[in-house]
């Protein structure tokens, strides 16, 4: 579906954010809505994307998970074998396009996990663009090699120690730096989150893990698939993998959140199963907030799921009732992790971990002429310290 | 015509306004520094009610807000604090918040008990005008003045939206940033406040990286009022029963009218 004119999806949506970025909004808006329709643009986009970061990505026929849940046919997106490493290079490189063209010269980016601050790294390495990267000081932490990586590629990492000191607090410091410098720089935002045009914008860009899995579905097996599975944190891998099939109303999509240390815990961030109506970054969408209105704090061992809000669409596709969302914990999670590296030999990054571990219970209660995709959206490489660390192994 | 209409079109003055964060350093803190700030010649106090993500904010502000949410400050408590300085203080008295706290809060509800409470105005720095026609609606029928922000990267088109939705005043940010102490302000300040002064005759004021008593004056000679915040948190640090912070108030005040006569 298309947002309306003021950018919301049904009540969800909009633009919260103060007068200073309403013009550079607009400006984003109109060069966007040119771009859109620009073959020039597109091809450009489709040849780096082949090219550069490796699509298509494989549609891979997961006989091994397959065999050992024992039900539905299961097939992985592999958004991991994506340069990169995850589904976050598609919006990068779309946005880093769009920002040259706009003549920014300077990216400012959040990055939970590290995967988004690592895929503008590369794209601002690449198209010789500034690239500043803001990261809570709890994610430095846990994902030092992504750090590390940013690093290598030139962008200047900054360590956020505000509020919880997670994604959160990261979007916190890049909209302040965005509002500071809105003139010469552009915002790269990594999800589907945050005021209008970028849920659609983003959306648009990831939209082509979709459009690749439907052609390759069929031609693997002649037909769609009945169940599509993807993790939600903010909610972008999702958006991309379903959105060319939310027309096909007998495909079962389904939204894995993070359940963290579990819901009744309190100690999570499944702002879909959990949350409730608010105004968050920009944007009125879901939120885990408390009854006075405050984001609250939440966990999960993927640090890319660890974020108290979600894109309005999602918000939207939840009420309309077209995509079930439903919540992994952090032990079902490492399970995921450790069902993939066995049964596959393929180390998924904990955020699809939590899609895994799902996906593989629900196979298991289907028939074995029940076709299953799971978008696999990054790989785990960045997550094994804390793999090691949550399994007692010393590295 | 509104109590903050009124600060206004005593001539003899421009407007003085200063931020504080309710709660910061404490909510009995809050109740004692207001009057002091009034007595000292402010002519509009703007209380914070401390938001978790406050993202239009710097480092000062945002530890005020971490502070109060600390102390348990809460939206109720806002209003119930006001109630109470409003036994003793008759200036208008302004919330400053995000949108979240109120949108939660029920904004029907909200806009009944500020008023209710004494409360003059209401500034949302992450609600433009664009967002802003169900508060807008509500505040203006329970008399509670909304008032917009204009920023240097506004539109000619934007300018006169803000400028006639506005209401009390309109709040002129003077850079493009967060909140917070800055050594110079936006250079062509004077042509912005010219530029909007052609398209309205309500008052502008200017805050966001004020903290001297030089800037204030400088602001004085081409605005209605100066927006002072972060440095009165600052000075607010000081235990010394707001000693400081109440000096600094007194040479802002000389510095306006100084602004004024000359």
């Amino acid at each position: 579906m298309q947002p309306d004119k003021k950018g919301y999806f049904g009540e969800y949506g909009g633009r919260f954010v103060p007068e200073t970025l309403i013009p550079v909004l607009d400006e984003l808006e109109a060069n966007y809505r040119v771009l859109k329709n620009d073959a020039a643009f597109w091809g450009e986009f489709e040849s780096l994307s082949r090219d550069y970061s490796g699509r298509p990505t494989p549609l891979y026929d997961a006989e091994g998970m397959t065999g050992h849940c024992g039900g539905a046919r299961i097939f992985l997106k592999r958004e991991d074998l994506a340069h990169t490493g995850a589904h976050k290079i598609n919006n990068a490189l779309g946005q880093g396009l769009l920002a040259r063209k706009m003549g920014k010269r300077r990216i400012i980016a959040e990055t939970g996990a590290g995967q988004h601050g690592v895929a503008t790294a590369a794209v601002c390495a690449k198209l010789g663009l500034k690239c500043i990267v803001y990261m809570g000081e709890e994610d430095v932490r846990r994902q030092a090699l992504n750090v590390f990586r940013m690093k290598l590629m030139g962008a200047e990492v900054k360590t956020v120690c505000g509020g919880s000191r997670t994604l959160k607090d990261a979007i916190n410091e890049a909209i302040r730096d965005w509002v500071t410098n809105a003139r010469d720089s552009h915002y790269l935002l990594g999800s589907v989150v945050g005021p209008s045009p970028y849920p659609r914008m983003v959306r648009d860009f990831q939209s082509i893990i979709g459009k690749e899995a439907r052609k390759q579905i069929k031609d693997k097996t002649g037909r769609l698939p009945d169940y599509i599975v993807a993790c939600v944190g903010g909610g972008s891998n999702a958006i991309g993998i379903y959105h060319p099939f939310l027309k096909d109303e007998e495909i079962r999509l389904i939204g894995v959140e993070a359940a963290g240390k579990g819901l009744k815990s309190g100690m999570h961030a499944a702002t879909l199963v959990a949350g409730s109506t608010g105004i968050l970054h920009g944007t009125r969408s879901y939120l885990l907030q408390d009854k006075e209105g405050q984001i609250k704090q939440t966990h999960s061992i993927s640090a890319g799921l660890d974020y108290p809000g979600v894109g309005p669409e999602h918000s939207f596709l939840k009420d309309s009732g077209r995509v079930k969302y439903v919540a992994v914990d952090d032990g079902q999670a490492l399970e995921g992790f450790r069902l993939l590296c066995r049964t596959e030999g393929i180390m998924p990054a904990m955020e699809s971990a939590h899609a895994i571990y799902y996906a593989a219970k629900l196979a298991g209660s289907l028939n074995r002429d029940e076709i299953i995709v799971i978008n696999l959206s990054g790989r785990g490489d960045k997550d094994i310290d804390i793999v090691a660390e949550a399994m007692g192994a010393g590295l | 015509m509104s109590c903050i209409d009124d600060v206004f079109k005593k001539k003899r003055k421009k407007a003085l306004i200063a931020y504080v964060t309710v709660g910061y350093p404490s909510i009995e803190a809050t109740i004692k520094v207001v009057p002091m700030l009034a007595e000292s010649g402010c002519d509009i106090v703007e209380l914070g009610i401390p938001f978790s993500d406050p993202m239009a904010d710097g480092a000062t502000i945002q530890q005020a807000s971490f502070c109060a949410r600390q102390n348990g400050t809460t939206p109720k408590h806002c209003i119930e604090l006001v109630r109470q300085l409003r036994q003793e203080v008759s200036i208008p008295l302004v919330f400053m918040t995000y949108y979240n706290p109120v949108f939660k809060y029920g904004i029907e509800k909200f806009c009944c008990d500020s008023v209710e409470a004494g409360v003059n105005g209401i500034i949302v720095p992450d609600m433009p005008p664009d967002e802003g026609f169900e508060l807008e609606t509500i505040s203006h029928k329970q008399g509670l003045d909304l008032i917009y922000l204009l920023a240097p990267t506004s539109t000619a088109e934007r300018i006169e939206m803000v400028v006639r939705r506005s209401r009390g005043f309109i709040y002129l940010v003077s850079v493009t940033g967060t909140t917070g102490a800055r050594e110079s302000l936006t250079t062509d300040l004077g042509e912005l406040v010219t530029g909007i002064k052609k398209k309205t005759s309500k008052p502008i004021c200017v805050g966001f990286g004020i903290s001297t008593p030089q800037q204030a004056e400088q602001v004085a000679s081409v605005a209605d009022g100066v927006i002072v915040g972060s440095q009165i948190i600052k000075l607010m640090q000081a235990k010394d029963n707001f000693k400081s912070v109440c000096g600094f108030v007194k040479e802002l005040r000389q510095a306006i009218d100084r602004a004024w006569s000359s």
